[in-house]
Parts: structure tokens; C-alpha cells; sequence
């Protein structure tokens, strides 16, 4: 028992997967050999009158496939799993990098003066709550491109966590710092620069955080619509093609890069984090 | 009458009452002069006004009435010839030791180099005994008498013309303030600084002032007397209780605060002179101001 927290809960979590892929697998009826099927089963899927979801064998067996290829282009129907996380990511980031170059300077405003924070409320509790894939038919009548849409919707999506955040942390610096500034008079861009952007950091970062997850939520979907390359898209294909395990695998694919993004973010957030 | 380095001229603050009521006058009338140089205590409850007077000096606040002269000139707005050491310490806790200093430093001298900056930083707060290493800790990984030490090596990097300081001791245990009062006087000493501080520690005004200032309760609260400080500098800890004025003013400042400042609070009728009546002990005996005819400061040991 003199085994550190941290092993302990990594054999707990060891044991806990075991358990539950043992279970899984179990579950899974057996694939007969392709050989002893007739054509109409072949066709059919197997001998079973519905397909059923893969045992984790396969899937293993399928994401050892993927990954020891995965930028292979092999048509518009077939590239590699790290081609469509590649183009998953590059809207992702575009549309969120945007986002925060307008999200960040604006939520300094609106959190520097009252005024501004009173005339541009209203608009953004009606903006916000609407879910970003209303703005997809929009998007493709105005801006005629899908892939341009596609980042126009991560755009949409991750700007209010980022704008609301930096607001809340600008307008709440501590008034000592702000009188700081001010008896050293300091001027306005240094007193952001100075005082205000560190002190809001962490804040800002909190939803920077938020805004990333979001937006690597919100992509999934609008690749299953606007389609051709990513993530979604692939998700998506693979199910017209009714190959589960390959859906199942990049389901687990989603949520591998989403912490990695996260755990991205959540270094930069300690980077910035001082304490009183 | 010359003018003094720092008049204040009938400062009055009130604060509008919610709803249309009567404003509340925290304090009316206050006519003070401050020589250059001198080492002024400001003593009373709280709340009458205090920290208020003391954020007009700074021109973080703005009286209702009235106005604060420095130099000939009106105070208005925050200047870096006014220093000034908070009780909180108001330091960036984002920045280290030495950088909290520097960009005081830097925004004070703007022409200076980055080793110019450094240097000077550096001698202050050698002075306030933060160097070898310390002074790259970050805040929070400093004692509160060691932060409180960082923000006066700032306030005197600086070198204002006027400093204020915002009960500096407030939050530290005995033995450090000690530490620490000596340090400032070892500065202000060795400086033709003027320096304006609140307190709530008698001993402590005894042992640092040139005169303190007593104010009564709030509302209407007022600078009622000016007890001049007499003894010799430079005052020892050890020995300045044995000079012979020492209890003198020491009860005068008690007896002040238990009972007279209450005595003398509420709102004055017109005429009474608004300048506080002097009130000073030993070779000099006990003299009162010229306008003043009240009788505490007649016969300040009652």
C-alpha cells in the first residue's frame, strides 16, 4: 500500500478498461470465417441477421491499420486518418484563432467601459445561445463555400465563451492594480498592457478553454453536413459505408485529439496563473 | 503667512445619499499646511475620513470642496510625485520583487536605460533589506513584512515629492513594524522627503512624526489639533520612552481618542476656526493655537 495516489489510480483505471473491453468482447458474436458464408451472407454482413457492433479486437486491429498509415490519399472516399484530422484541425484553428482576434480586443472594451458593456448586451444574449449549425444555411447562401462555412461555424461557436471571459476578467481587476497604473500614471496601453491583460489571464484562458472544447464539439457535426474531408465527415462516411469499426475507431479518435487540445490549453492557463 | 509645500483649503468630501436624502459629510472644512520635509501622523477612528483625505492627497479621489495645493499647484489626478504605500501593499503579484519596482522605476524615468532602471531599483531595495535572491521571488512567496518592505523600496524608488502612506503596518506583527519603522526612517532620514501617514498605532506617531494630526469622529469629522513632536531625532526605540515629554504626549494622544474625539465630533457653527489648534509640551510648555480657546488644549493633562 505504499504505492503512490497516482499508481494506484492508474492500475484502478488499468482494471477498469480491462474489464470493460473483456465485457465488450464477450458480448460480440463470434465472426464466422468468411470462407464458410454464402454470398447472401457475405452481403449481409455475416451470418447474423444484423450486423453487430465490432468486439474490441477489431477495433484495435483497425486503428493498428490506420495508424501505422495514416496519411495515406487514396480518392476522395478513402485518405488516411491523419489527413482527415489535419483538415478537422486546420478549421478548427482558423476559426477559433479569428474568433479570439476579434473575441479578446472587443471583450477588453466591453469590459473597460460600462457603456459599451450595456449597448452590446442585448445582442450578445440573443447571439449566444443560438447552436452554431443554425447559422449553416446561412453561412453557405452568403459566403457560397463550404469549407469557408464550415470555419465560419467554429467562428460563430467559440467566440462568446472567449468575449464574455475577457470581459468578466478585465471588469474584474482588483481596483488596487487599476490605482497602481494610475499612480504611476501610466497610460491607457500600458495600463493594459501592464496591469490589465495579466491580471485578466487567467480568466481570459478559462475561456479560451472553453471556446477550444466547443469548438472541436461543434466541428463533428458540421463536417457531417457541409462533408468531403475531416473528421465528421469521415464518421459520416463510414457509416453509408457500414463499416462500424472504422466509426467506432474515430469516434475514439475525436476524443483523443479533444484532450489533447484541452490539455494544450490548460498548460497555457498555468503558464499565466499567479496567485494573490 | 508664506505658503506651505502642501495646503489643504477647506477639504470637505460628502457622499450623495441614496435616493434624494441628506448627503453624508464625512469631512468639512480641513485647513492644513505641510512643510517640505516634514513627517506628518494622522490619527483617529475609523471612518472619519482618514483614507478619504489621504486618497484626495493622492488624487485618486476628488473632494466635494475645497482643494489641495502641492507646490503652487492645484492637485488633480494621480501623479508620480505622490508616492504612495497601501496597507494591502498593492503589489502585481504576476511580477517579481524587483520587477514590481523597475516598472514604477521606468515609468518614472522614461529616458533611462534598462541597467540605469535596474540599478536603481536594486539600491532600494537593498535599503529595505531585499536582496540575495529575494528580491526575484514572486509576492506570494513573500512574508507580508517583506512585501510591505517591497512597496516602500517603490514608493521612495520613485522619489516623490510627497509620499503617503495608508496605515503601512497595519497587518504586521510587532517585532516586524519595528524592523520596518526603523527602515523608513533610516530613508526619510537620509531624503528631504515629505511624508503624510496614516496610523492607529499612538506609539508609533510618538516615535516617527514631526506632528500629528487628531481627528475627531465622523460625521462632520475635522482635524481638532496638531500636536507637535518635539523630541530630538534621531529617536531610539529604547530611549525615546524615557524622554520627558514622551508621556505627555502619549496621554494627550490617548485621552484624545478615549474621550475628545468624541466630545468634539458633530457639526461646527459658522465662525469656529477650521484650523486645528497647536498643542505642544515640554521647553516650549503647553501653547494652543492663537484662534483657539477650547480647553483641552489648554491644559492637555487633564
Amino acid at each position: 500500500m505504499l504505492a503512490s495516489l497516482n499508481a494506484r489510480a492508474l492500475v484502478l483505471s488499468l482494471v477498469l478498461l480491462a474489464v470493460f473491453l473483456g465485457l465488450w468482447e464477450a458480448a460480440s458474436p463470434k465472426q464466422q470465417l468468411a470462407g464458410e458464408l454464402t454470398e447472401y451472407e457475405l452481403l449481409m454482413g455475416g451470418a447474423e441477421p444484423k450486423a453487430a457492433v465490432p468486439p474490441p479486437s477489431d477495433v484495435i486491429a483497425k486503428a493498428w491499420e490506420e495508424l501505422s498509415n495514416p496519411f495515406y490519399d487514396a480518392g476522395p472516399n478513402d485518405k488516411g486518418i491523419g489527413i482527415q484530422i489535419g483538415y478537422s484541425l486546420y478549421r478548427v484553428l482558423s476559426g477559433y484563432f479569428l474568433a479570439a482576434a476579434i473575441a479578446i480586443p472587443v471583450g477588453f472594451l466591453i469590459g473597460m467601459s460600462p457603456l459599451m458593456y450595456k449597448a452590446l448586451d442585448p445582442f450578445i444574449q440573443v447571439l449566444r445561445p443560438i447552436s452554431p449549425l443554425a447559422w449553416m444555411p446561412l453561412a453557405l447562401f452568403v459566403i457560397q463555400d463550404s469549407q469557408a462555412s464550415a470555419i465560419f461555424v467554429i467562428f460563430i461557436c467559440s467566440i462568446w465563451p472567449m468575449l464574455i471571459n475577457t470581459a468578466f476578467g478585465v471588469a474584474g481587476v482588483r481596483k488596487d492594480w487599476v490605482n497602481v497604473a494610475r499612480t504611476h500614471e501610466l497610460g491607457p496601453l500600458k495600463t493594459a498592457w501592464i496591469v490589465i491583460l495579466p491580471a485578466a489571464a487567467p480568466t481570459i484562458l478559462t475561456g479560451m478553454r472553453i471556446s477550444i472544447g466547443i469548438a472541436w464539439l461543434v466541428i463533428v457535426a458540421a463536417e457531417m453536413l457541409v462533408g468531403g474531408t475531416g473528421i465528421g465527415y469521415y464518421v459520416w462516411n463510414e457509416w453509408n459505408n457500414l463499416d462500424l469499426t472504422s466509426v467506432v475507431f474515430s469516434i475514439l479518435m475525436i476524443g483523443v485529439v479533444g484532450m489533447l487540445l484541452d490539455t494544450a490549453f490548460a498548460y497555457c492557463a498555468r503558464l499565466v496563473q499567479y496567485q494573490e | 503667512m508664506s505658503k506651505p509645500f502642501l495646503s489643504l483649503q477647506n477639504l470637505t468630501k460628502r457622499f450623495q445619499a441614496p435616493k434624494g436624502g441628506e448627503a453624508l459629510t464625512v469631512f468639512e472644512n480641513v485647513n492644513l499646511g505641510i512643510e517640505k520635509g516634514e513627517f506628518v501622523c494622522i490619527i483617529g477612528h475609523s471612518g472619519c475620513g482618514k483614507s478619504t483625505i489621504l486618497n484626495i492627497l493622492a488624487g485618486l479621489d476628488e473632494p466635494t470642496e475645497g482643494a489641495v495645493i502641492m507646490n503652487g499647484k492645484e492637485v488633480s489626478g494621480p501623479s508620480l510625485d505622490r508616492g504612495i504605500v497601501f496597507q494591502n501593499y498593492s503589489l502585481l503579484p504576476w511580477l517579481s520583487a524587483l520587477k514590481n519596482v523597475t516598472f514604477a522605476v521606468q515609468a518614472r524615468y522614461k529616458s533611462w536605460s534598462k541597467k540605469q532602471v535596474h540599478d536603481h531599483s536594486m539600491k532600494y531595495l537593498e535599503m529595505v533589506g531585499l536582496a540575495g535572491g529575494a528580491e526575484l521571488r514572486k509576492p506570494s512567496q513573500l512574508s507580508g513584512g517583506m512585501r510591505q518592505r517591497v512597496s516602500i523600496a517603490r514608493a521612495f524608488a520613485i522619489q516623490p515629492e510627497l509620499l503617503l502612506l495608508d496605515e503601512p503596518f497595519g497587518a504586521l506583527d510587532a517585532l516586524t513594524r519595528g524592523s520596518i519603522q526603523d527602515e523608513l526612517i533610516r530613508i526619510w532620514s537620509g531624503s528631504d522627503q515629505t511624508v503624510f501617514m496614516i496610523t492607529h498605532d499612538v506609539d508609533e506617531a510618538i516615535l516617527l512624526a514631526d506632528r500629528i494630526l487628531l481627528m475627531t469622529n465622523g460625521p462632520y469629522a475635522r482635524v481638532a489639533e496638531s500636536v507637535q513632536v518635539d523630541i530630538p531625532r534621531p529617536r531610539e526605540r529604547a530611549n525615546i520612552i524615557h524622554h520627558s515629554d514622551y508621556y505627555d504626549i502619549r496621554n494627550h494622544l490617548v485621552e484624545f481618542l478615549a474621550t475628545r474625539s468624541k466630545a468634539l465630533a458633530g457639526k461646527q457653527e459658522e465662525g469656529t476656526p477650521s484650523e486645528p489648534s497647536i498643542v505642544r509640551f515640554g521647553a516650549h510648555g503647553v501653547v494652543s493655537g492663537p484662534k483657539d480657546n477650547r480647553k483641552p488644549a489648554t491644559s492637555p493633562v487633564e
